[in-house]
């Protein structure tokens, strides 16, 4: 009836779609940073969007199945193995009692979606499972701790079905031309993002804008699920700093040094930073999977056009809100 | 006030860009105006902090032009509640936005106020004269962020009002109340920070498991009353 855990690896989470409705009190959404890796691994199991899985960042995760069911992962590819053999992300699989499964190291890409058909069976907290470690929220043990070795985590058994595999066109590629062969994501070392321009008093101002959107910028090793800090060119603004407000999913702040930051998923609710607008929702996916060097370029996105795709992107998998 | 567009689902209403009780006084009307004229399945969250008010709306359920509408139709009712001055109707606003007075009991003996001789002599007083004035106030709850239940109070008479430490603490206890600049506030949980503590509550903040999860909310407002050793530590207050 679980999964147990016998190599937490480096960072590996229990996540569902996130929690909501608590921001008013100071409480992050947290959940998935790849939410398209994440929603596919439902989708291929039939679960609902909001199933609980296991974020595992980086590798060097295994676990061993107690029971037979159906299972998927997505995302990364972490050369992840079962009992030894290797399989390949953006796909279903039969596994039985004893199967163990392991994560190594990225070979494209650093967070891989571990789900179970029926989602694994975890206690919300405030609404939800998603684990916030600095907020004490989620996990298996409700507080916030990330998965150890030993932990169980519950899922109930399930027959054995035919296995699926994501559609090539939906699996992240160098080229815009759908993969041929044996599906396996490739995350770029070059990708441009969209993003809907600032335009109020909190903006870091036109001439930052340019030069963020005329300049590369590379991903730095300091990304965590709060905040992806980003080098290049150093933006200037005449602000120095901004009344503290509310802040958005995948905001690009610009603090003291001119390096701009996009806050993630376990970001703090409120920021007092100049900011240059907000990464398309839809981009966020490949921008988390994008290893530290990865080159980025910036085009603006009008907000209109990026709800129309987040709206797509919604009710394609079922999304409830 | 404008309204901007910030995300795909998220919009954020700005108001003058200061931090005082007036301004203040605005957006609690205008957040009561939103939280009774809007339709509230299409609101998925609300921040509201010292000078905008961040909403997050269902995309699913509104467009963001239909949300945006309902919400200038909400403001518009805002406005005029606040064209008129008198005191009428000044207090029919007040009445629509009711807020909470919390009242926080503290203890400020030197076991827990590691600050409190800096505030003093900072600001040329003594310890009971910071204390007299950190007291004598009612604040508003401006903001809560940074860390779950963590809220920003103000403001802090100009007398004691005292700049952040230059290096924050690696830990800051539970239930600290700290001074900086002309912001107070309480830290809901062990974290690390740079504000100067002048005292320590027995009072939980956030509990995760209770049905009101806080003691108070953006709004509201705060006064904090003295309390004695005895006292802290029969309410639980750990030294």
């Amino acid at each position: 009836m679980s999964l147990q855990v016998i190599k937490s690896g480096f960072l590996s989470l229990v996540q569902d779609y996130g929690r909501y409705g608590f921001q008013s009190i100071g409480v992050t959404n947290g959940g998935p940073l790849d939410e398209h890796a994440f929603l596919w691994a439902n989708r291929l199991l039939g679960n609902d969007y909001n199933a609980p899985q296991i974020e595992v960042s980086y590798g060097a995760f295994s676990a061993t199945f107690l029971d037979s069911t159906m299972m998927a992962i997505c995302g990364a590819d972490l050369s992840a193995t079962v009992n030894d053999l290797a399989i390949k992300p953006w796909q279903s699989y039969t596994v039985h009692a004893g199967d163990t499964i392991s994560f190594k190291a990225p070979v494209t890409g650093l967070r891989c979606y571990l789900a179970v058909k029926g989602g694994f069976t975890v206690a919300p907290k405030l609404g939800s499972c998603a684990t916030v470690a600095r907020e004490k929220l989620g996990g298996i043990t409700q507080d916030g701790e990330k998965l150890v070795e030993g932990n169980l985590v519950k899922y109930f058994p399930q027959p054995h079905e035919l296995t699926k595999r994501v559609p090539s066109t939906f699996v992240p590629s160098h080229s815009s031309e759908p993969q041929s062969s044996e599906s396996t994501s490739q995350y770029p070392k070059k990708i441009n993002l969209r993003f809907i321009p600032n335009t109020s008093v909190t903006s870091a101002g036109e001439a930052a804008l340019n030069t963020f959107t005329q300049y590369p910028y590379k991903v730095t090793p300091h990304i965590d699920r709060m905040g992806y800090r980003l080098s290049g060119a150093v933006i200037n603004t005449p602000l120095a700093g901004i009344i503290s407000q509310g802040i958005s999913l995948g905001s690009i702040q610009v603090p003291k040094d001119g390096q701009p930051i996009v806050l993630m998923r376990d970001r703090q609710t409120m920021g007092g930073y100049p900011l240059l607008g907000c990464i398309a929702y839809v981009d966020l996916a490949k921008f988390s999977q994008s290893l530290p060097g990865t080159e980025l370029s910036f085009t603006p996105i009008s907000v209109e056009a990026a709800e129309a795709e987040l709206i797509v992107h919604k009710r394609f998998f079922g999304v409830a809100h | 006030m404008n309204i901007f567009r910030v995300s795909e689902n998220t919009v954020i209403i700005l108001f003058d860009q200061v931090i005082d009780a007036d301004n203040f006084s605005v957006i609690k009307q205008c957040v009561h105006n939103i939280k009774t004229s809007v339709n509230d399945k299409w609101i998925a969250d609300i921040i509201i902090s010292y000078a905008s008010i961040h909403i997050t709306f269902n995309l699913l359920a509104v467009s963001g032009i239909d949300f945006t509408r309902a919400l200038k139709l909400a403001l518009l009712l805002s406005n005029g509640n606040n064209a008129n001055n008198d005191n009428a109707e000044k207090a029919e606003s007040d009445q629509c936005s009711p807020s909470n007075t919390i009242e926080i009991p503290v203890y400020y003996g030197e076991e827990v106020a590691l600050d409190l001789a800096h505030v003093a002599n900072n600001a040329n007083l003594t310890k009971e004269e910071v204390i007299a004035i950190h007291t004598s106030q009612i604040y508003d709850v401006y903001a809560i962020g940074f860390a779950p239940g963590f809220a920003y109070l103000g403001n802090v008479d100009t007398r004691i009002a005292t700049a952040r430490k230059p290096t924050p603490r690696q830990k800051v206890a539970r239930g600290s109340v700290g001074i900086a600049d002309q912001q107070t506030a309480i830290y809901p949980s062990e974290s690390p920070g740079g504000w100067q503590i002048i005292g320590r509550t027995p009072i939980q903040l956030i509990d995760y498991n209770s049905a009101n999860l806080t003691q108070f909310t953006a709004g509201d407002k705060v006064n904090f009353t003295a309390m004695s050793q005895a006292e802290y530590l029969q309410m639980g207050g750990e030294l």
